[in-house]
């Protein structure tokens, strides 16, 4: 996750959670942008996503793990959830957290990603087969093998 | 361009589809115009290579490109990019080869790299291609996944501006 870790020394913006709320209504993409670095620029939050990457782990898990009162990690959570990057699910008494829904879009990105890159790469060696098949007809059909 | 001929049930013409097989493994398919031996020669033989590996909407440049094609023969490809500050290096070796039919080869440029098999299969004089990349573990398929900021440069890059004119207007509560 090389792009949490660059942003190590870039102030922290202001996170104003009622904002973020009040937006829902008109959710726009600036608002998942907003909520998504506004989540990243706190590195006890980069930690427990590096964490949640290696496996699930409760509230209380993480609290102790970063050295933290259960409130305090809720509050963190909670705003690692606003940004979809974190969901969680209680049962008894236990809040289980995991990687959220955007690394799903992630992922779907980025096989999109990867077949435009072979696509296009595919195009561009139809070119060099075609330049091929157009110089065998030229030397009279000769079979290469 | 393309000739039509689409009554072929499950034949995609010539369109490339991807797919996540498995846990670890991605599978690309793509038919091609011409028969096999000369898709496997347009790949294998470095001058025709280069023409197409890498497409110009990518921003890379390739730099060298060594292909010693039979079992136990390495390759090596370097690249420049723009973004990179040292040449980029992609390397392994040859597990099998079958001229005009299979290459199967090793990518050592990182431990978590695949292991890619292409085959060139004959279908009415073309050429079905099917690219298999199996990865040593879920998570080697996964960290490649989680890299997708290296191949979109520029959406990361209006990340970063964005990120940096909020930082500097916003106020540290």
């Amino acid at each position: 996750m090389s792009l949490i870790l660059r942003h190590e020394s870039v102030p922290l913006p202001a996170f104003d959670r009622h904002a973020i709320l009040n937006h829902m209504a008109q959710y726009s993409e600036r608002t998942r942008i907003d909520a998504s670095f506004a989540a990243l620029a706190d590195p006890t939050r980069r930690g427990v996503l590096e964490q949640l990457m290696r496996a699930d782990a409760s509230v209380t898990d993480l609290a102790e793990r970063f050295h933290m009162t259960l409130t305090g990690m809720r509050k963190h959570i909670g705003i690692l959830e606003q940004a979809e990057l974190v969901t969680t699910e209680k049962v008894g008494r236990v809040r289980t957290c995991r990687l959220g829904s955007r690394r799903l879009e992630e992922e779907s990105a980025w096989i999109e990603n990867y077949r435009q890159t072979w696509a296009a790469r595919f195009d561009a060696l139809d070119s060099v087969i075609e330049e091929l098949k157009r110089k065998e007809k030229r030397d009279g059909r000769k079979q290469r093998e | 361009m393309v000739a039509s001929r689409e009554n072929e049930p499950g034949s995609a013409n010539n369109r490339t589809t991807t797919e996540r097989k498995s846990d670890r493994e991605m599978v690309i398919t793509r038919i091609f115009d011409a028969p096999p031996r000369l898709v496997f020669e347009a790949w294998t033989t470095p001058e025709l290579f280069r023409q197409w590996w890498v497409p110009k909407s990518s921003g890379a440049t390739l730099l060298s490109c060594e292909q010693d094609v039979r079992v136990g023969g390495g390759y090596r490809l370097e690249f420049a990019h723009p973004r990179a500050a040292a040449p980029l290096a992609f390397f392994g070796r040859y597990l099998e080869v079958v001229p005009n039919a299979r290459h199967v080869w090793t990518n050592e440029e990182s431990e978590d790299g695949a292991v890619t098999t292409v085959t060139f299969e004959e279908k009415d004089g073309k050429t079905l291609l099917v690219m298999r990349e199996l990865y040593p573990s879920k998570e080697a398929l996964d960290i490649a996944i989680e890299g997708m900021d290296e191949a979109m440069p520029e959406t990361f890059e209006q990340l970063d501006q964005f990120l940096i004119a909020r930082g500097a207007g916003a106020e540290r509560s």
